[in-house]
């Protein structure tokens, strides 16, 4: 057995929240699209790329971070609602494998594109002190960012629920996502409706893919795919097309892969494996996730 | 009011609807009775924009409804109870009649819509807060109504408000039928159940496989021997 001295274990726990809470902003991103177009948005992990990138030019041209992170959310949330309208709108009544593959479509079009206008070679994200400098508490010494990244996505998701849940946009989001048709029948703008949820989304995925940055100050062209991956499943093992359910499996994921690490260090080469095969457990144990909605309805 | 000449939908190629006309006239109840798939649905679901004819012509008040999108069409003033409810179960009560509004700017007479409806369903009112999905089939189909009515219609069209509710309900629902005509809004009605809706209708048109077999007063109609044959069986109304 491994011995973990108490400050260790916390160093551990700091960084598996962190980490799942990333991990919570981006699946937030599939469960929503999920919910609203029954599809799985294979170029999420792609958006959240391209924020990266977006934050590194704006970094590089010498734009102060209080005006490129923003920046880089509109861009993102714009591209999220780019990929929707050129990609998925026309297939809305299409069979949904052909949706599906024009998903898969789009995300190899972002990240060969990525590829061809970026290079292919990784490029250092910038370093915000404010951000990156570490704090000693105790024995422990910890990024600030460690901190900063939960108390963000506790905040947006606060934000994310009380929109949805209060006002009139998350109202006509609820009923587009439970019927579309019946949604127009009530003067609903049902397009502008899902691009807004696309617009969300892929805000979410920028404040990940910025906060990502920072953490793993490394990004190439293909850094979305693996995040990506893991973040659907967040979404799946929390139950897909339930934010909360999205917020639990982020942080599942997030602290057991750091857990697994910390706790059994010849495993590390098996980190990623550790969400797939958490995705087969689910799949096999509760196929609709922790909070999925119930199947059974009254008509 | 509104007026529908040589409608022709097709599914497909096949035509759901092969050259119908009708006409609505304002503060009639105006019914469309006609066995399964002779093309009712797929009339109102043309007069709301969620399918494209082939050809054909419908206007509301002279003004032409064709290529015009759904969520526009209600803005005019249409509405539709859709067949089969379509309530939103996810969403409570209140809120699927605040959807009803959606459009609406005018927040004040909103609130004066809302005590309209509560007190035509007082039911609705008590259970403002529960989930409409846990709601029993009658009390939805009176959300359905009441949703639409929400939206301050001028013509509201109901997609067989009766299917699957117990007869005692149905009952109440043709009760409403005439409160809410008789508050000056002007029904299209469709339904399986010719006898109720005869009997309520000023007007009725018998729809047989997407063309218009009948038309006449809702009384006339109920004395067709055609009709007693095929909709109403002898004695038995279904």
């Amino acid at each position: 057995m491994i011995k973990m001295t108490l400050d260790m274990f916390l160093q551990h726990l700091t960084n598996g929240i962190s980490l799942g809470s990333l991990y919570a902003l981006i699946a937030i991103g599939y469960t929503m699209v999920y919910g609203i177009l029954r599809l799985i948005n294979f170029a999420h992990g792609d958006i959240f790329m391209m924020a990266t990138y977006f934050t590194f030019f704006g970094v590089l041209f010498g734009g102060k971070w209080y005006i490129v992170f923003p920046i880089t959310i509109i861009l993102t949330a714009l591209l999220g609602m780019l990929v929707e309208i050129s990609a998925y709108r026309n297939l809305r009544d299409a069979p949904k494998i052909s949706i599906l593959i024009s998903a898969i479509g789009a995300s190899f079009l972002i990240e060969n594109l990525a590829i061809v206008i970026f290079g292919g070679r990784p490029k250092a994200f910038p370093t915000i002190p404010l951000f990156t400098s570490v704090v000693h508490i105790r024995n422990i010494s910890i990024q600030r960012l460690t901190f900063i990244i939960p108390v963000v996505t506790v905040i947006l998701l606060l934000s994310l629920l009380f929109l949805i849940n209060k006002t009139k946009t998350g109202m006509a989001m609820r009923a587009v996502s439970k019927d579309h048709e019946t949604a127009r029948l009530m003067g609903i703008n049902v397009d502008r409706t899902i691009s807004i949820t696309f617009g969300i989304g892929s805000a979410l995925a920028a404040v990940g893919g910025i906060m990502w940055g920072l953490k793993f100050p490394q990004i190439q062209p293909l850094m979305g795919v693996m995040p990506g991956l893991k973040c659907f499943i967040a979404a799946v093992i929390g139950g897909i097309g339930s934010i909360s359910g999205a917020v639990i499996g982020g942080f599942i994921l997030g602290i057991g892969e750091i857990m697994l690490v910390a706790l059994l260090p010849s495993l590390t080469g098996y980190r990623d494996a550790f969400a797939f095969i958490l995705l087969i457990a689910i799949l096999l144990l509760k196929p609709t996730g922790i909070m999925g909605e119930k199947i059974s309805e009254k008509v | 009011m509104l007026k529908i000449e040589d409608l022709v939908v097709a599914y497909g190629g096949i035509e759901a609807l092969k050259g119908i006309s009708l006409e609505v006239e304002e503060g009639k109840i105006v019914t469309l009775v006609g066995a399964n798939g002779a093309g009712k649905s797929t009339t109102l679901r043309a007069i709301t924009g969620l399918v494209k004819p082939k050809s054909g012509s419908i206007t509301y008040n002279g003004v032409n409804l064709l290529g015009m999108k759904t969520q526009d069409i209600v803005k005019k003033g249409i509405t539709l109870v859709p067949e089969g409810r379509r309530i939103f179960p996810n969403l409570t009560v209140l809120e699927n009649l605040r959807l009803g509004a959606f459009f609406r700017k005018d927040v004040n007479t909103i609130k004066n819509d809302l005590d309209w409806v509560y007190n035509l369903f007082p039911r609705l009112k008590e259970r403002s807060w529960q989930m409409a999905g846990t709601l029993s089939g009658g009390e939805q189909q009176m959300l359905a109504v009441g949703r639409a009515l929400m939206s301050k219609p001028k013509l509201l069209m109901m997609d067989e408000p009766s299917l699957g509710l117990a007869p005692m309900i149905v009952k109440d629902i043709f009760n409403i039928i005439k409160e809410i005509h008789n508050q000056g809004v002007t029904i299209l009605l469709i339904e399986q159940n010719a006898n109720a809706a005869l009997h309520t209708a000023h007007i009725g048109y018998v729809i047989e496989t997407g063309m218009i077999k009948l038309k006449g007063e809702g009384q006339d109609l109920l004395k067709n021997d055609e009709i007693r044959k095929a909709y109403l069986g002898e004695n038995v109304s279904n």
